[in-house]
């Protein structure tokens, strides 16, 4: 059987590729702190040795669109080209490409659709920055094959939270299950408070520092139980009006299972968001 | 109120530089096109299969073509939507780094909680 040898979740902050790539002047004060973090973030991908990456995260209205929304959504393609126009030019990520592994893609459609789950799927998926900025942080090099799965955390009506961590857990049981030599990182990215479009947009530090602090706590602790009985669809608008992302971390709690301490946890207070970055090593724990 | 209306508005243009650009010079007229000839068009679909229902309420169109990102708040376009559309458009106009960006929240800043309904 496949071997999940690491469980990784973070924040993806798409300014960090030009934040960590300028120089000179445009180079902002906070770059060198924050290339450290990233650094030994990485670091923690490295050590588990992977051979093909599950990689969480959510289409910000790209690809997917509201006259045909999926909830959860597998890509099963042999290859994925990654960023767009309007990523470039806000972001300045760079096109990226990517290898996929349908192998694994199959395998988790077919078993997540028996396990209760009616998981949709894509054969030909442009990936975005939801995915590609945990490659830039983890993998530059991008020279392994994934399995992207997208969740709905932006066009209501979503799924409820204790959906995605279930979601999780099933993730986690079937790699676990996939008859296959392999070692694989499931990575999944979202945010903490997180307000865009709205009145507290951008500012020196995310819209609720305080629901930061909790939510840090709760990952870096595996509480699965406290999270739930303080998260639902509705508190989520409370601590900023794009923090529903924060459910892709509760997904990858269920990854990592109740009450496992994350192996490795980190965060950097900036404008605008909290960054955290967590690692766990279920092969130590087993 | 059509909300997927003016979200499909606002995705259709900000994945198009062109698009882009016309609307930033030109918002009414680029509104009166889009409404007349793309409104209607599913976007996974031949032009053939066109659907035939969709139109701007006059508010809408009034806050489309007056660039009113506060009115699209307030009516309950999708806030990623018009933000990501709205720093491409003017983001270019001030001089210091997030300047729209601040700018956008200020002018947001008698709305409090809870936001208008972004559900489409």
């Amino acid at each position: 059987m496949a071997t999940v040898a690491a469980v990784i979740a973070s924040t993806h902050h798409p300014f960090y590729y030009r934040a960590s790539t300028s120089t000179g002047a445009g180079r902002p004060p906070f770059a060198d702190e924050w290339v450290a973090k990233i650094e030994a973030f990485r670091a923690t991908l490295t050590r588990a040795r992977p051979d093909v990456l599950v990689m969480v995260g959510s289409d910000h209205f790209h690809q997917l669109w509201l006259d045909n929304m999926p909830q959860f959504l597998v890509g099963k393609a042999p290859c994925y080209d990654a960023n767009f126009y309007n990523e470039e030019r806000e972001f300045g990520l760079p096109r990226m490409f990517v290898r996929g592994h349908e192998d694994l893609s199959a395998y988790l459609l077919r078993q997540g659709i028996d396990a209760g789950f009616d998981l949709a799927f894509s054969n030909e998926l442009r990936i975005d920055h939801s995915i590609t900025c945990p490659l830039i942080t983890l993998r530059p090099e991008a020279d392994l094959p994934i399995v992207p799965i997208y969740t709905n955390i932006f066009a209501p009506p979503l799924p409820q939270p204790k959906r995605f961590v279930e979601l999780g857990r099933t993730i986690r049981q079937l790699v676990e299950s996939w008859p296959s030599g392999q070692r694989v990182a499931i990575i999944g990215t979202g945010h903490l408070s997180l307000e865009l479009g709205g009145p507290r947009q951008f500012g020196p530090h995310g819209p609720d520092p305080e629901f930061d602090r909790k939510a840090v706590g709760w990952i870096a602790s595996g509480d699965l139980t406290a999270a739930l009985a303080e998260v639902s669809l509705d508190s989520l608008w409370l601590p900023g009006n794009a923090t529903h992302g924060f459910m892709d971390f509760m997904l990858m709690m269920g990854v990592a299972g109740d009450n496992v301490k994350a192996d490795y946890s980190d965060s950097l207070d900036l404008f605008h968001t909290m960054e955290a970055y967590f690692t766990w090593y279920p092969e130590a724990a087993a | 109120m059509s909300k997927y209306l003016l979200n499909k508005f606002l995705y259709t243009v900000d994945r198009d530089p062109e698009l882009v650009e016309r609307y930033r010079e030109d918002p009414r007229g680029t509104v009166a096109w889009w409404e007349a000839e793309r409104a209607n068009v599913i976007l996974n679909l031949p032009e053939l299969e066109r659907s035939t229902w969709l139109e701007f309420t006059d508010t809408e169109r009034e806050a489309l073509a007056t660039h009113d990102f506060v009115k699209l708040f307030e009516l309950g376009a999708h806030n990623f939507l018009t933000l990501t559309l709205f720093i491409a458009t003017f983001e270019r106009d001030y001089d210091e780094p997030l300047g729209f960006q601040l700018e956008y929240a200020r002018r947001l800043s008698h709305f409090g909680l809870p936001y208008p309904d972004i559900s489409t």
